[in-house]
């Protein structure tokens, strides 16, 4: 085990398996399909590996890769995961495997198609396993570029055009990375200054980060917030998400609202809130207001769509309201919260947009008031729908409600009343997602649907592997917990300590 | 074996949860089979649950003492919960209650859902929901008893919804589901407060600390917490003003309804709050409150099952008014009493659903009372055990609901709280006249031409018999002179209480009045003529109560004008103004601002020059009034 570079092995399965596609004729779709699913099987094992054999009673950085890459910069090649980043590892690589079989009937240009979701799914990875700030930020933007291809020509046009939506999504998050470039910049000169030399580890600008007066951690922390917060569609910051997700083909929406705008939050935690605590602590009432903002007006927002995808997109915002709030709460709980919803609600994202994908393959819309009784001709699309619409509305029992959970207790500890009306997104979930249920599963069968073929074969994989996911996280929370709890607790002792030697000068 | 069982209760949840895994994943093509797995399940854990009573039952420790298994389930920071089994003679009780009640339910669908497309889905799901109610009922831990509450509602969804072809069944399983939601939400205030408070949910801690609550917080925030904690119970236990969900209930299957209606779902409420009585008992203001909301609620659906012609509604507002009662004994401080009602309601209720299904299914769905009549005849063995049932829930002794009715009357005088008793004692006359109403109506007087009844096959009349015999003995565990119910169940200490034959021969006498009102009315009376023109005379009264005194209507409006309403002017904010004039505003300036500037590159340099030339005249003659001399050497291009 000790030596092998397992971290860099995750990365460029994916890689290797784009590079192949490359030496395939274009008109080989399955062997094509075979292969992506092969990269993205081997990654997934890999990261199984690594999350079951990272040893929690020592805790902190494991697996660590560290090569010196520019040294005028202090930029290497440093890769380490702990107990935050493996979750999001593992949920990378479950989802995009799933989202391969997802993609299973893409027949136009499938090469291409592949060969830009490997390199995204690598980006997305990227990002989770850095512990270098440059390297971060290069896979950052290296995850931008296929999302805009791939929406523009396998994406589908409804309320906007597939290209207003591509187009949308890839200025606004260059926007958002824009501000936060800016803060990074400013944050790793001035640790240049206090360390005296430079180094764009995460370990190290934690450490140079203690010095930073608290002026430059407000500001600071102020621009990675809008950078960030725009990424995990905070509110008012995310109107690129609806349309976006809806805009985007299965696989797209998939990665982007399971795992991509995650990065948003895993930012915050990993690396805004460990540099800049005071500025953290500045700013997390006001985290905590647009979470809460965020969590009802989506809602409602989701409340009012007809079209499955906006359904899924509105409701993802209002998620990630949960998990804003739940930083924004400040503490342990808090934390454990927020990067456990980021894992529970990617993996129901993730089948949410996966069993939609299917649905409107089958029946060529996705317009609720055009569908009804699918349940009789598709048993099994039924099945992932109610089991991701479950998740989505936080039932005890699936991956999602343990951690809404210990969001609210985290939440109810700190703002009381305020949290209340967060809190209270769970009766508006519950409205809107078994409104389309029953609107699109139940009720008289339709006879134009009655030739519809269910999902099967290669079909059902998302399902049986998100499924299990939801299932056995729910009826286990322990599994996700302790990894999380082990790697929340370093950040939030770390984040204390730095506060106290604040409250002392 | 006794041993084993009692340290092992959790195979009784267990056990119907591998029939639901077993099904979905093995025998779902096989309904027979599946049939088999699910009854075998529930009857294997009806076994361990029986032995595992016995064991509580004859050993008088466990009455001080519950036996709780536990260990971790995650750990959050400082946020610890635990999952567990607690068994004492509460819980005891219910295990075996609703391991009987289910089974025999379970035997009589193998007959009820013969040649249905869904058999085996069907039974996994029921499977699950006896699982689910086994594990709320031994929970040792308040978060994990949220989960199984959660999941039996998740399971009445799933159930009432089974037809999933019909409109009306796909409605009443997202109301049952969404307005359980929002008394979850009060519950799950109730459940973070005192874990937030308290630091513990495991209930024999938070017992213990909320004893000496005054350590922790005030009687304020106790008394709110009590009144979150209680509004779950309000929405599962169908109280007033969260009671529409259960009389929609009954679009499921008929032995789901039984299933809802007697041994699981709605007294999971009442269970709940019994077993909070610790927090609940801190606080006068919020026993008050559970009894009002318990009396009011078992007068005010008794007053709309009146005039209900459907048979499974009439039951239904039953359940609802019986509920009421079981939560006034719990608010006037009596689990001993609330848990006898529970008990021996379990047994008729499932009686009466099971007997309205055995009629349904021999009349084909045909429900309204009004349309049959004279069924006891082709059908006896359905009649007399609904008959028994019909007695028992007048409170005719020596029937179950005779001495559990009692108990509640009792409590509630004894409290002193007379208002709340004479609202006891009107419903209990109600009740029976409703009751008999039925019964009368749909069993007795003359048979109608277009029906053709037959009486159902032995694995549906099987367990008729067998309820019914349970019905008929099951009270007298907690005859006043042998109380041996509140020896063991009780909250505090053991319950003793004299009896008191004034009350006693009361309530007997209001039950007969109101059978023999309904006698009158609809069996004495050929032509019901009296009937109508009472329902002329009162005809505003009449329609109030036939209309449910229309709530369903006052939250359907609410829903469609107010929620939704907002929903559309928060998506319309979001697509104009954030999206319109922020986002799409912001990129049209952006994209203006260049077509702008793209006019001024016209690539002629005379233009340039031009814009050059005017510029360098306009800094001079800034700077002419600010400093004249570099203006001057601007112009002249810094000759001296």
């Amino acid at each position: 085990m000790d030596g092998f570079p397992f971290l860099t092995a995750i990365l460029l399965a994916p890689v290797a398996a784009a590079l192949i596609m490359v030496f395939i004729p274009r008109d080989e779709g399955k062997l094509i399909k075979c292969i992506a699913a092969m990269g993205t099987f081997v990654s997934l094992a890999l990261s199984l590996y690594v999350y079951f054999s990272y040893d929690m009673s020592i805790g902190g950085l494991q697996f660590v890769e560290q090569i010196p890459w520019i040294r005028d910069l202090g930029v290497s090649w440093f890769m380490a995961v702990d107990g935050i980043s493996l979750p999001m590892l593992l949920l990378t690589n479950l989802i995009g495997f799933a989202a391969v079989f997802a993609s299973w009937n893409v027949n136009n240009r499938p090469r291409e198609f592949f060969i830009l979701f490997m390199l995204l799914i690598t980006g997305v990875m990227g990002t989770f396993i850095a512990h270098d700030l440059f390297i971060f930020l290069l896979f950052y933007e290296v995850v931008v570029i296929p999302i805009y291809i791939m929406v523009i020509i396998w994406g589908s046009s409804k309320r906007v055009t597939k290209e207003y939506a591509g187009m949308k999504l890839t200025i606004y998050l260059l926007i958002g990375s824009a501000f936060l470039l800016v803060g990074v910049i400013a944050m790793f000169m001035k640790s240049v200054g206090i360390l005296g030399h430079p180094d764009m580890s995460f370990t190290a600008l934690a450490e140079a980060g203690k010095q930073l007066s608290a002026f430059d951690q407000k500001w600071l922390f102020g621009l990675m917030l809008f950078g960030f917060g725009s990424l995990i569609s905070m509110w008012p910051f995310h109107s690129w998400s609806p349309d976006g997700y809806a805009g985007a083909p299965t696989a797209v929406s998939m990665i982007h609202a399971g795992v991509l705008k995650k990065i948003g939050g895993y930012g915050l935690v990993k690396i805004a809130l460990v540099f800049l605590p005071i500025g953290a602590k500045f700013w997390a009432p006001v985290m905590a207001v647009l979470g809460i903002a965020g969590v009802t007006y989506a809602a409602f927002g989701a409340l009012a769509q007809k079209d499955l995808k906006y359904i899924v997109g509105y409701s993802s915002v209002s998620h990630m309201g949960y998990v804003m709030l739940a930083i924004g709460s400040f503490n342990l709980i808090g934390i454990n919260g927020a990067v456990a919803n980021m894992f529970g609600h990617g993996v129901m994202a993730a089948l949410f947009f996966s069993t939609i994908g299917f649905i409107y393959e089958k029946t060529h819309t996705r317009w609720i008031p055009d569908m009804g009784g699918l349940a009789r001709q598709t048993p099994r699309l039924a099945v992932a729908f109610m089991l991701a619409a479950m998740a989505s509305l936080g039932l005890p029992g699936l991956v999602t409600f343990i951690p809404e959970f210990t969001i609210f207790v985290a939440a109810f500890q700190v703002y009381g009343g305020l949290a209340v009306i967060g809190i209270a997104g769970i009766i508006l979930t519950a409205l809107y997602v078994l409104r389309a249920g029953a609107n699109t599963l139940f009720g008289p069968p339709r006879d134009e649907y009655n030739h519809l073929e269910d999902i099967r074969g290669p079909e059902m994989v998302p399902l049986v592997v998100l499924g299990t996911v939801l299932v056995v996280g729910g009826l286990l929370p322990s599994l996700l917990f302790d990894m999380i709890n082990s790697g929340a607790k370093d950040i939030m002792t770390h984040v204390e300590g730095v506060l106290k030697i604040g409250g002392v000068l | 074996m006794v041993e084993f069982a009692l340290h092992n209760a959790w195979l009784v949840p267990l056990l119907p949860a591998l029939s639901f895994v077993i099904i979905i994943f093995l025998t779902k093509p096989w309904p027979t089979l599946s049939g088999l797995v699910t009854v075998g399940g529930m009857l294997t854990s009806c076994f361990f649950a029986s032995l595992a009573a016995y064991g509580v039952f004859t050993n008088h420790k466990y009455a001080e003492e519950p036996l709780v298994y536990a260990t971790r389930w995650f750990t959050a920071g400082e946020l610890n919960i635990d999952v567990g089994i607690q068994l004492d003679p509460t819980s005891a009780m219910m295990i075996f209650m609703v391991t009987l009640v289910a089974s025999l339910i379970f035997i009589y669908a193998t007959g009820y859902m013969k040649g249905d497309p869904g058999y085996s889905v069907f039974f996994s799901y029921l499977a699950l929901f006896g699982s689910s109610m086994l594990l709320l009922v031994l929970s040792s831990n308040l978060l994990q008893m949220f989960v199984a509450w959660e999941l039996v509602g998740l399971c009445s969804y799933l159930l009432i919804g089974f037809y999933t072809h019909k409109i009306s069944a796909r409605e009443a399983a997202k109301k049952a589901f969404v307005t359980c939601r929002v008394a979850d939400f009060g519950l799950l205030l109730g459940i973070l407060s005192l874990q937030i408070i308290f630091g513990t949910l495991n209930l024999t801690e938070l017992a213990e600390k909320i004893h000496n609550f005054d350590q922790y917080t005030t009687i304020g925030m106790m008394t709110l917490m009590a009144v979150l904690v209680f509004i779950g119970p309000i929405g599962k236990s169908g109280q007033f003003p969260l009671h529409v969900w259960l009389p929609d209930a009954m679009e499921g299957p008929t032995p789901v309804s039984a299933l809802i209606h007697a041994a699981t779902m709605v007294v999971a409420g009442v269970y709940l709050v019994g077993r909070m009585m610790f927090l609940f008992h801190e606080v006068p203001s919020a026993m008050e409150l559970v009894a009002i909301t318990g009396a009011f609620t078992a007068m005010f659906a008794a007053a709309i099952a009146i005039t209900q012609r459907e048979i499974k509604r009439i039951l239904a507002y039953s359940t609802v008014s019986q509920l009421g009662y079981m939560m006034l004994a719990l608010g006037v401080g009596s689990l001993t009493a609330s848990m006898f009602h529970l008990w021996t309601h379990a047994f008729f209720k499932a009686l009466m659903f099971l007997g309205a299904g055995s009629v349904l299914h021999a009349l084909h769905d045909r429900a309204d009372v009004w349309k049959m009549g004279g069924l006891i005849k082709k059908m006896p063995i359905t009649g007399y055990t609904f008959m028994v049932g019909c007695l028992a829930i007048a409170g005719v002794p020596p029937f179950a609901g005779f001495w559990s009715k009692d108990e509640i009357l009792l409590a509630a005088f004894d409290n002193g709280n007379y208002v709340l008793f004479t609202m006891a004692a009107i419903t209990a006359f109600m009740t029976a006249f409703y009751m008999w109403r039925l019964f009368f109506l749909a069993f007795m007087g003359e048979e109608k031409a277009e029906n053709h009844p037959h009486e159902s096959p032995w694995n549906m009349t099987v367990p008729l018999i067998i309820l019914a015999f349970f019905a008929t003995v099951g009270g007298l565990v907690g005859t006043p002179w042998a109380p041996v119910w509140g020896e063991w169940i009780f909250y505090g200490h053991p319950h003793h209480v004299e009896p008191n034959y004034v009350i006693m021969i009361g309530s007997v006498v209001i039950g007969l009045a109101g059978i023999y009102l309904a006698y009158t009315l609809y069996l004495a009376d050929k032509e019901k003529a009296r009937a109508h023109a009472l329902a002329k005379q009162f005809s505003f009264l009449h329609s109030l109560s036939f209309n449910k005194f229309y709530i369903d209507e006052i939250y359907l409006w609410f829903n469609h004008t107010i929620v939704d309403g907002s929903a559309k002017l928060f998506y319309l904010f979001d697509i104009y103004v954030v999206d319109g004039i922020l986002i799409n505003g912001l990129a049209a300036f952006t994209r203006l601002s260049g077509e702008g500037l793209r006019v001024a590159q016209t690539g002629r340099l005379q233009n340039y020059a031009l814009v050059f030339f005017l510029g360098v005249l306009a800094l001079a003659v800034v700077l002419a009034f600010t400093d004249p001399a570099t203006a001057f050497g601007l112009v002249t291009g810094g000759a001296k």
